[in-house]
Parts: structure tokens; sequence; C-alpha cells
């Protein structure tokens, strides 16, 4: 006979306050929706502009995200060097950092005056700032280290004696990393870029000072969404309710199988022993 | 082939420095208790811990400096180590592919691998879909298909239940003659020590302690950790003609002997009466205290109290006939001939 334990109400009276907080808003934009004309609102081009262009530039920063920060990880994981603490701590700044802070600061060392943007002007006619590219620098700049935090640590998590195993087979370090690391800790790996691209998407304030505003080259949807609110309400709310959509499929899609590895949970054969 | 090496290995307060050398085709064991270093022997020599001193030499080439995967040296980890997500055959076919062989053709040689130790129909399998003997022949596999120049085994059955051991160590006695390369293989099992290893040197606190073949260890054990992994008597005395006195009691030989002695005794040797032995011929005869009773293979051990403390081998029969409870007053003798006597 299992017994229910009912919760004691000074935790179950502000946990329903939780719930209420957090569902209620998404109740109130799906309540408040206008239905009607809402295949109007979102036929108008510039939605569709918004929509692709966020959904490019997220898709391409999670790219540049896997490449570069899949590797930092393992270099913050396995390579013992001074400061390294330090390092992390660094990189991983950007997760608390305001994102309008970082877009100043990407502005600052990007920009056509900046630390290394006036180079890129001055030698190779590059202008970053205001471009699509730039909402993918500062989207990448906010996201990344979602990926490299999560790899990170599913890399320490992870025994590296298999990684031992793959060296006395005589397989260099690269090969060990490539058919025995990558595989091992592939679902953190999923996990980490699903919530790099979904904070990508979300991406607004480096974004919008970095990349500005501009319909069909820098416009993606929460900036639309921003401006929207002010102009045209409903459309603001046509706008959120794609995003909110978008939302909830990753997240469904994706429930069993990657959020829970992300946790770290470590399994092995019956025969293992601690 | 053959490899030469010291070890110097220093961790915190903890040194391991021990010399090894194995011919090609010969199988060093390297026994010892929990901590004594056997691990770190094996780390150091597949160049996986670095070390504080000494060197490593296969066939006069000089290895000390070079990275695990440059040194052709295979290990079969105590727990196995497969690769989880790779199914047996991929498992098996993995160090010939890092050799440079194609996919297809590192396959075709691994199959070949796993139907050596017969395991040709679980090629499919994932590691977590094998049964523990399973996954230690597709570990020996893994490890002998990459045709190491030198083969190092860590405890290689101690993870399996008695029934899968006994059949493996034949198993793996035959795996390792057909090898040819030299081997080192670390156990803290006396059985597998006996009979997989040619050569056996006793660890203990980082230092080799005893060196020799199995059959010599067994007889004339050095330390109290192999004698009673060997569950033999072992006692330490000094010897003044036929008589040893030891600590605690002494002990009676057939022959004189002088200065600092071992003495080792076969438990099955050791005869035990109710009433003191009148008439029979042992020359070591004292009372004791029966301090425990416990059923091994098919004999009984009796750990007797007294001076000297001795353990005893007798049958269930014996037990019921002499009402050996813990507690029991008891009388020992031991033929003098029976006692094993060298040097410290």
């Amino acid at each position: 006979m299992r017994r229910r334990s009912a919760a004691p109400w000074p935790l179950a009276v502000p946990a329903l306050i939780a719930i209420a907080f957090l569902l209620l808003p998404l109740v109130g934009l799906v309540a408040r929706a206008p239905w009607r004309t809402l295949p109007s609102l979102l036929s108008d081009p510039t939605v569709g502009q918004a929509l692709r262009l966020s959904l490019v530039t997220a898709t391409l920063a999670t790219a540049v995200s896997l490449l570069v920060g899949v590797p930092l990880a393992w270099v913050l994981a396995r390579v013992r060097f001074p400061g390294r603490s330090v390092l992390r701590a660094l990189v991983t700044l950007p997760l608390v950092l305001p994102p309008v802070v970082g877009g100043v600061a990407l502005f600052l060392a990007l920009g056509r005056r900046g630390l290394v943007g006036q180079y890129l002007d001055r030698w190779f006619g590059l202008t970053i700032p205001f471009t699509p590219a730039a909402v993918v620098l500062a989207e990448t700049f906010v996201a990344m280290p979602f990926l490299v935090v999560a790899v990170e640590g599913a890399l320490r998590a992870a025994d590296p004696r298999f990684e031992e195993a793959s060296a006395t087979l005589g397989a260099s370090r690269w090969t060990t990393f490539r058919r025995v690391t990558l595989p091992m800790i592939g679902p953190s790996v999923l996990a980490g870029a699903v919530l790099c691209w979904a904070r990508a998407l979300g991406e607004f304030g480096a974004t919008i000072t970095f990349a500005g505003n501009f319909p069909g080259r820098t416009q993606t949807m929460p900036i639309a969404v921003y401006l929207a609110l002010e102009t045209d309400p409903d459309a603001a709310i046509a706008l959120s309710l794609v995003l909110l959509a978008v939302s909830l499929l990753i997240l469904v899609s994706l429930r069993d199988r990657v959020l829970r590895a992300g946790t770290g949970g470590r399994a092995g054969p019956p025969w293992r022993r601690a | 082939m053959s490899l030469d090496a010291r070890l110097v290995v220093r961790r915190g307060q903890f040194t391991v420095d021990v010399a090894l050398g194995v011919g090609a085709g010969e199988v060093l064991g390297v026994l010892g208790p929990n901590g004594a270093g056997k691990t770190s022997v094996l780390r150091a020599l597949a160049g996986l811990e670095p070390l504080t001193d000494g060197h490593v030499t296969l066939d006069g080439e000089d290895l000390t400096r070079l990275p695990p995967e440059d040194r052709g040296v295979g290990v079969v980890f105590q727990d196995y180590l497969l690769f989880p997500h790779l199914s047996a055959l991929d498992n098996v076919a993995y160090g010939l592919r890092a050799g440079g062989l194609r996919r297809a053709a590192a396959r075709r040689d691994a199959a070949r691998w796993l139907e050596q130790v017969g395991l040709t129909d679980h090629a499919g399998h994932r590691p977590r879909q094998l049964s523990g003997g399973q996954a230690q022949r597709v570990a020996l596999a893994r490890a002998l298909a990459a045709r190491p120049r030198l083969l190092l085994l860590d405890e290689p059955l101690a993870a399996l239940d008695a029934g899968t051991r006994l059949v493996l160590r034949s198993d793996l006695r035959r795996h390792l003659t057909s090898y040819g390369g030299p081997t080192v293989l670390v156990t803290h099992d006396a059985v597998e020590a006996m009979v997989l290893t040619d050569h056996l040197v006793v660890l203990e606190g980082g230092r080799i302690v005893q060196s020799g073949r199995p059959a010599e260890v067994a007889r004339r054990p050095r330390t109290d950790y192999v004698a009673r992994l060997l569950g033999l008597n072992l006692y330490r005395g000094t010897a003044r003609g036929t008589v040893v006195t030891l600590a605690d009691g002494r002990l009676t030989l057939a022959e004189p002997a002088s200065g600092p002695v071992h003495v080792a005794l076969r438990p099955s040797a050791v005869a035990l009466h109710r009433t003191r032995p009148e008439h029979s011929s042992p020359r070591n005869v004292w009372a004791g205290r029966v301090a425990g009773v416990e059923a091994v293979g098919d004999r009984v051990r009796v750990a007797v109290g007294g001076r000297p403390d001795v353990l005893a081998d007798v049958t269930p029969d014996a037990v019921a006939e002499l009402d050996l409870a813990a507690g029991a007053e008891i009388w020992v003798s031991v033929k003098a001939t029976e006692l094993t006597v060298y040097p410290v």
C-alpha cells in the first residue's frame, strides 16, 4: 500500500503561486489572441521575413557554437593549464551578463572603430554591425556558454578511462575524441545545442544593440514583437504565439531524449563495479 | 621480443619502485594485496601514468617518453572498458582501424578474433547486452587484435563469478600461449597466479618482496600476505640445530639449520586430536584452542590458537568426530618432515 504524502501547506501554497505565475501569462497570450485575424496578420511579409531570419540566424549561431564551443568545453575539461578556472569563469560570463552589455561590448570590439573592427574595415572593407552577420554574432555570444557549460559538465562526468583504453589501442587524441568521447557525450551535446538554439532564437538585447533593427536584414522575431507592441498589439500577440509554438514544439519533441540526458545520468553495463 | 623496465612512480607519500624483465612468450605475474601498487605498475608500462624515474624498454627500443598510443602496448582492463556505444565487433575492430585498416578490412579481421574467443554469435551486441564472461573475452580479443608488442592484463578474471572464472582461466592460458609476446598479468588470486604465469613477483608497499617461479613462491612464501593467499602456515624464527625458536612457541625440524629462517607448513599436513597423542612419531605436539571453523572446498579449515597459531585442514567427518566447535580444547601434531625450512 503506497501512501501518497500530501505536501505541507508552507510548500504547497507557494508552489501553486509559482505555477500560476508561470502559466498565467501564457494563458493570457492564448486567450487574448486575435484568432480570427491571425491568418492575415501572419501572412504579412515582414512576419515571414522576421521568422525566417530568426530561424536561420539561430541555427547558424548554434552551428558556430558547436564548431568552437565543443572544442572549448573539451579544453576546459581535459587540459590542465594555469588560469583554467579564471578562463572558465570568463567564457561563461555571458550567462549572467545583461545582453545589452554584451551588445555594447561586441560593438566596441567589432564596430567600425572597434578594437578589431577597425582593421576589418581598413584591410578587408568588412563592416559587421547592422548586418545579418552581426545578428549571428550577437546570438552566438549570448547562447554559446549554454552549450559550453552543458558539454563541459558531461565531459567531466564521463569516465576518462575509456579515453585511456582508446589510447592503448593506438588511437590518437583526435581519433579518441571523434570515436569515443563525442559519441559518449552525444546526448549532452544535443541537449546543449537545443538550449543554445532556444536562447539564440529569443535573443533581443545584444542583437538590437549590435545589429539594430532593419526589417529583412536584422529584425528578428523578438525585435519584431517588441516593435509591433507599440504600433499593432494584435500583430505582437500573433508573433508571440508563433514563438511560443516553436518553443513548445522543441520542448515536446526533445523532452525525454535530451533534457534528461542533460542532467548527466551515468549508466553503465551491469557488471561494472563502481 | 622482451620487456625490460624499471618503474619509479611517486604519488604523495607512496612510492612504487620495481624492476621487471619479461621474455617473449613469457607471462609475468604481479601478485600483491590492494594498494600495493600493482595497477600503477601496469599504468606506467602502458604510458598512462608518468614515471618519476626509470625506463621502459621493449626489444631494445626505449618507450619511456612515448605516449600510450605510440607504444603498441595492449591492455585488458579489470572492468574491460568496452566502448558502450560500439558493438562487440566494432570494439574489436577499433584498434585495427586506429592502426590504419579500412573499415571493411578491420571488421573482417575483428570477426576472426571474435571467432577465436567463441563469440561470433554476439558480434552485433552492445557491451551492455553481454554477460561478464563474454565482455571479458571481447576485451581480450580487442587487445590482441591490435597486435600489441606487450600485453598487460589487470586482474582479468576478478569481476567474474566462480564458474565462469574456471572456464575462462583455461581459455586465457591458451590465448596467452598463442600470443607469443611478453605478458604482464596483475592479480591477487593465488590460483590465477599459479595457473597463468611463468614467473611471479610479489609486490607489497610498492616494492618487490619476492620473485620466482610460481611453484617456488608457493612452496616457500616469504611474506604473510602470500602465505595467507596460498592458505599456508608461515613462521619466522631462529634455528639452532633442529630446533626453531619462534616469537611464540618452537618447532622441531627433521634436518638441522641455523640462523633466521622461514618455516612453511601446509594445513593438510596438520593433525588434530582430542587428547594428547602418546604413541605417535610426530616430533611437534602442542595444545591449543579452536578459534574458527570454515569450509574450504570439500575440506574444513580449522584455525587453532596456541603456541604457535596454526591452520589445519581436516575432513568434515573429523570435525564431527572431534567436536570442533569454536573454543574447544585441542591437540595439534605435525611431523618434522612436513616443515619446509628456508633462510629469511
